[in-house]
């Protein structure tokens, strides 16, 4: 994908998603609830009113944000995650039929995607044996144990989101903003990373790097971020350092 | 007088040890964080990336960046790490988290759990909850004794869709606490709450337990 005469840094969101994105492809996006999402590239791709998206995402945003943007303009036919809960858009199109969905483990989705950006065609988990996620799978006993044969997972996209990139593609993220980033960054045909800052190349440090740029066709700085907070939490002032859970 | 959710968290903090490395699901077991002992050293992993979490934030250091698996702003501390998700149910799967205390809906007498779905009910997702009990060498369920409408959720077999079969270590419910040897061991009784009879207790558990 990649020349050395062209350049992976496009100069928005929606040209960065331009003649990538189409009705009917198999799409990953980064983000655990809305911390580490993709939030400009969602943007453009309901600007895109590309249709028929199967989305792969451990969430499905909430009303309002994240994917529930993409729900809410009904672009996404299908949703691959291990959890929907903060979504009343998402529940009535679920119950209404017009939403397919497939609940993964947790872990057993971050490994597919894992197994799908390394090559790996597929894998025995212990995870869901004996549940409803075995159903329909090949199964294996091993030494008294029983594992479930899971498949990687790759995507025609993915889209992610990091703090820091350079023109190479090098990618770094910023504390749980990580999360499924890294890994749907390996596992997409083509993955588009959009970032809070493009630093020159050699501004970071080799030996720190996430996501090495092979992985990443096309760059995009999405800053000014609006990072909204799903439960916002505190302690109150100032009682010292112990937080009171409530 | 069964416990309390203050008392439930308390109990379940007394199955920490120094050193562990723990796992703490959404609900009373995050109020666990609250009764670590003092001098204890244990280090709280959340399965969304972050292993060390630290107190929540002060009002106005809120960090976008920086949540826990249930999604609440959290702070790191300075022995914290992050990673991917790959890399943390790596940690999860691989046996290196030597403790997860989680909710249930059902427990049953062979230590299947069901804590995830309710046909018929809108479905969220098991999140990594499946992971962790298959990973997770030593699982602690806290829970009510019975549900609101007073069955009994301690069974002798789960009728809910399982989230894991025979990884049941510890029940602790607000009226007693229950712990079997190892994984072919029948459940036995521990202790009761106060004013929880024994009589009482059988006649309210449909799961076979040792006295």
């Amino acid at each position: 994908m990649s020349t050395s005469t062209r350049t992976k840094i496009f100069p928005s969101a929606a040209a960065a998603l331009d003649g990538v994105v189409r009705d009917g492809m198999t799409l990953m996006c980064g983000g655990f609830g809305l911390c580490g999402i993709p939030e400009k590239l969602i943007l453009a791709l309901r600007d895109s009113r590309v249709r028929n998206l199967t989305v792969v995402s451990n969430n499905a945003g909430i009303d309002g944000a994240g994917l529930g943007l993409l729900l809410e303009s009904r672009q996404i036919r299908k949703m691959i995650s291990s959890y929907v809960g903060e979504n009343k858009e998402f529940e009535r199109q679920y119950l209404a039929g017009e939403l397919e969905l497939e609940f993964n483990p947790q872990g057993t989705l971050a490994e597919r995607i894992r197994a799908g950006g390394a090559g790996i065609y597929a894998f025995f988990t212990r995870t869901g044996a004996g549940t409803v996620v075995a159903e329909g799978k090949e199964t294996r006993e091993v030494d008294g144990e029983v594992y479930v044969l899971e498949k990687g997972l790759t995507a025609d996209v993915a889209l992610v989101k990091a703090w820091k990139g350079d023109a190479e593609g090098n990618l770094v993220y910023r504390k749980t903003a990580r999360n499924f980033n890294p890994n749907m960054a390996t596992a997409g045909r083509i993955t588009i990373a959009e970032v809070e800052e493009i630093v020159p190349v050699g501004n970071l440090d080799p030996d720190q790097i996430h996501t090495p740029g092979i992985y990443v066709q096309r760059l995009v700085c999405g800053a000014p971020y609006e990072k909204r907070i799903e439960k916002r939490t505190v302690t109150r002032r100032p009682e010292g350092s112990h937080a009171v859970v409530s | 007088m069964p416990w309390s959710r203050e008392d439930l968290a308390a109990r379940a903090a007394r199955e920490l040890r120094d050193g562990f490395y723990v796992n703490l699901g959404i609900g009373i077991p995050t109020l666990v964080a609250n009764y670590i002992p003092a001098g204890m050293h244990v280090m709280l992993q959340s399965e969304n990336g972050l292993l060390g979490i630290g107190p929540f934030p002060f009002e106005g250091e809120e960090d976008p960046d920086l949540i826990n698996a249930g999604k609440q702003t959290v702070t790191a501390l300075p022995s914290s790490a992050y990673f991917s998700s790959a890399d943390s149910f790596a940690m999860i799967r691989g046996g290196h988290i030597d403790l997860a205390i989680l909710g249930a809906m059902e427990v049953a007498e062979n230590g299947d759990l069901a804590n995830w779905m309710v046909p018929g009910k809108v479905v969220k997702g098991m999140g990594g909850a499946m992971d962790l009990v298959a990973g997770v060498p030593r699982v602690v369920v806290v829970m009510e004794h019975v549900s609101k409408d007073g069955a009994p959720k301690f069974k002798r077999r789960c009728e809910l869709p399982l989230t894991g079969t025979n990884v049941v270590d510890v029940l602790i419910t607000d009226w007693a606490v229950f712990e079997r040897a190892d994984r072919h061991a029948p459940f036995r009784l521990l202790e009761t709450a106060p004013g929880v009879t024994r009589a009482h207790l059988r006649e309210k558990t449909p799961a076979h337990y040792l006295d």
